[in-house]
């Protein structure tokens, strides 16, 4: 059973969608910048990747009028999610049966933590309440979408949008949907801005992945869905195919809640798992977009799972956390764009503000965008808290026009 | 199609820690029911939970005595479900946030992370296989059974960890109440369809089952399908009545197959009539029982009903508390369960003998 992507939307601090994103990565300009959004003690302290517009503004993308009880996480995920199935000329009316799988990792804190207060004193916010959990923004884009054969939400910490693909993936395989609707959305909140602060894994300039003095984690925000189909569904709708997933994986770590081994088992069994489904020999990968989240920790440990699997016939490895920040959640679904559009466009992204090379890693990622490269396959990774390892394989897909499927 | 091979169950009933399905009930005048807490030092080192909140020990417990109830140590896959993680530690962050951001305890962040208990579990297993989190309102647990039920029939894995858990703090029970979803007063669980009015007898639970591959001595009913149905009145869908008979179809039965309909009846006036409405208009004639005077409502209740239905079929019993018509079923052999959630979430799991 083939799974393929024929849609993709996308927000981030890089820009409000796919295009925006596409010209920001090809000028290898970092969205990275002030917190304007949020009212906090930790606004000059740490930089952060931030979707420019206010909660106002993102009605206005969103293309709906002011309501009470709408977070700011909702509204990205409709955003990109719309962008997605109008890109893949999604009808709800066809008898293809359609599911929307999303990942957030705080849903809508970004307006429970400004209206706490009163849900605990008075009735005042009381549109909110409910607004709060990790299931609203995806009911709220299933709503709006009219998408009722299968929803979830999945909340696997930094892996939860790439394990969201996967569950896409595998309930087409599964016949119990014919697509699916897959990603993740994650409004930066002060609530994750004190948690990491807590953790003490934030760096006080933007992140520097791989890099020997790398210092910590930039946060970002933003959402992210693909669409995928599977064969019979892309003869119906002969929506044009941006690429195949042909391999997935989860493992975990088992090590600790928030660090990981430093031989990055989780992220080894996670990669080992997805190559071995594909099919594909290491040597195909053309390229890594590596979690790579700029703490020590998560670099050397990707970095030796990396090393393991592949040998001394690396792959381009790169982070792109760096133009986008952390979205955590929304991360899998935001990088596995960005890996697909290394397929479209035969590019490869930069690693932003590398220096030094790693002395405990015998590779060092891409300094440079290269551009007119071969892509055929690229492997996209997404780690998370409690060692919740996934990564995914796509791939361009050879028999594929302009026009869907070649006819039979 | 998969096999429930042991059950860990700690809820506001007798059940953590025992086989003994349902002989002495709990009764409680109260604003929501609480779960009776097991010794949690003879599942859990004390240095070990020393810093857990309350969420993830149970968790654990419910985990283990699941996997002791199977004979299995390590399971090939850790899958859970929660509504609402651990509701504790969101609390103490958002009071610390709301006073200073500064010197804050890192632990209630990290516990606060919905995927905690899945991977809790797995560092204590050392369990490097499949791990995930949903966190779906009354589809968490529900998508929990279907991930495992994917990986059974695709031959992932043979033995899947896989459960339901949510709990219930005071200030988040006066938060939810602000929204409407509970009664007012205290009252008595037992009495729940008596109320007539608004708003549901809050609950809390943690329910693990080891869903195998394979039968064994220990196997108390298969878990057949299960299926989420997302209905929003303003969506053009097909109507439940067509759900229902798809699942049904794909399952190879009809509705003269169906011996019992376990009903996620919870008291609420606003919602009860929709229960009625789906044993009476589309299984009608059918024994039909409910549970959830004895766990109260949660986003996990299924889990629950699932021991409830399990348990049923293991023992060959159809204890008179569950009742709610007085219909004698003939047999045990398929039980339907059947849940929804502010007419908008639609579950429905089947549990064969």
């Amino acid at each position: 059973m083939r799974i393929f992507v024929t849609g993709f939307g996308l927000i981030s601090c890089l820009g409000k969608n796919i295009s925006e994103n596409l010209n920001s990565l090809l000028r290898s300009q970092s969205g990275i910048g002030k917190i304007h959004q949020i009212e906090t003690l930790l606004k000059d302290e740490f930089p952060v990747g931030e979707v420019h517009f206010t909660l106002e503004e993102l009605f206005k993308l969103a293309g709906l009028p002011f309501e009470e009880g709408y977070s700011r996480n909702a509204l990205m995920g409709i955003i990109a999610a719309r962008e997605a199935f109008s890109h893949a000329r999604m009808d709800v009316n066809s008898k293809l049966r359609t599911g929307l799988i999303s990942a957030t990792t705080v849903g809508g804190m970004d307006r429970c933590e400004l209206y706490y207060a009163d849900f605990l004193q008075n009735d005042s916010r009381n549109a909110y309440i409910d607004t709060y959990d990790c299931a609203d923004s995806t009911e709220k884009i299933a709503r709006l979408l009219g998408i009722h054969d299968f929803i979830t939400t999945i909340s696997t910490a930094c892996s939860s949008a790439a394990n969201a693909i996967m569950l896409g993936a595998r309930m087409i395989k599964a016949d119990r949907l014919d697509r699916v609707l897959a990603g993740g959305t994650e409004a930066l909140t002060k609530f994750h801005l004190n948690g990491f602060n807590a953790l003490k894994i934030l760096d006080k300039e933007p992140c520097k992945p791989f890099d020997e003095h790398r210092a910590g984690i930039t946060l970002g925000e933003g959402a992210a869905y693909l669409v995928l189909e599977s064969e019979t569904s892309v003869r119906k709708t002969r929506n044009p195919v941006l690429c195949e997933l042909v391999g997935w994986g989860n493992a975990c770590e088992a090590f600790h809640q928030t660090a990981s081994s430093p031989d990055g088992i989780g992220a080894y069994l996670a990669m080992k798992k997805a190559l071995e489904m594909s099919g594909l020999s290491p040597n195909d990968i053309d390229y890594i977009n590596a979690h790579g989240t700029g703490t020590d920790n998560n670099d050397l440990s990707e970095g030796k799972a990396i090393e393991r699997l592949f040998g001394n016939r690396i792959p381009r490895v790169s982070s792109t956390k760096p133009f986008t920040g952390h979205t955590t959640s929304a991360a899998g679904s935001t990088e596995a764009i960005l890996s697909i559009l290394c397929l479209q466009h035969q590019v490869i992204w930069p690693n932003l503000n590398f220096q030094t090379p790693m002395k405990d890693l015998n590779f060092i990622p891409v300094k440079k965008l290269l551009q007119n490269i071969p892509v055929s396959a690229v492997m996209s990774n997404s780690f998370g808290f409690g060692g919740n390892d996934t990564s995914l394989i796509f791939r361009r897909t050879q028999d594929m026009g302009d026009e869907g499927l070649n006819a039979e | 199609m998969a096999y429930i091979n042991g059950i860990g169950l700690i809820s506001p009933q007798k059940t953590a820690g025992t086989r003994v399905f349902l002989e002495e009930i709990m009764e409680y005048t109260s604003d929501y029911l609480k779960c009776i807490d097991p010794v949690y030092k003879d599942y859990i080192d004390p240095i070990v939970s020393r810093r857990m909140s309350r969420l993830i020990k149970m968790g654990i417990a419910s985990a283990r005595i699941c996997l002791q109830d199977a004979g299995c140590v390590i399971p090939d896959a850790i899958i859970t479900g929660t509504g609402l993680g651990s509701v504790e530690d969101t609390e103490k962050i958002l009071g610390d946030i709301a006073r200073e951001e500064k010197f804050l305890n890192p632990t209630p962040f990290i516990q606060s992370t919905y995927n905690t208990i899945s991977s809790q579990i797995a560092i204590i297993l050392k369990c490097h296989g499949y791990n995930s989190t949903y966190v779906h309102r009354t589809f968490s647990f529900e998508s929990s059974l279907i991930d495992a039920l994917l990986q059974i029939e695709d031959k992932m894995a043979e033995n899947i960890l896989t459960g339901g858990i949510d709990e219930m703090t005071m200030n988040h029970l006066q938060i939810t109440r602000r929204a409407g979803h509970w009664k007012r007063e205290p009252v008595h669980n037992l009495s729940i369809l008596e109320t007539q009015t608004q708003g549901a007898l809050a609950g809390e639970g943690s329910a693990y089952f080891l869903l195998s591959s394979h039968q064994t001595s220990s196997t108390y009913a298969n878990l057949k399908d299960a299926i989420n149905i997302f209905l929003p009145p303003e969506i053009p869908s097909p109507a439940l009545r067509d759900y229902l008979s798809c699942f049904l179809q794909r399952n190879e039965l009809s509705v003269m197959d169906i011996d019992l309909v376990l009903l996620g009846m919870n008291g609420d006036s606003r919602y009860d009539h929709f229960y009625t409405d789906f044993a009476t208009n589309l299984l009608p004639g059918k024994p039909q029982g409910y549970y959830k005077h004895l766990c109260g409502e949660y986003h996990t209740a299924t889990g629950f009903g699932l021991y409830v239905a399990a348990s049923m079929i293991k023992s060959k019993t159809y204890p008179e508390i569950i009742h709610l018509n007085s219909i004698q079923p003939g047999r045990l052999k398929n039980i339907l369960i059947y849940n929804q959630y502010d007419n908008l979430n639609h579950s429905l799991l089947l549990v064969q003998g």
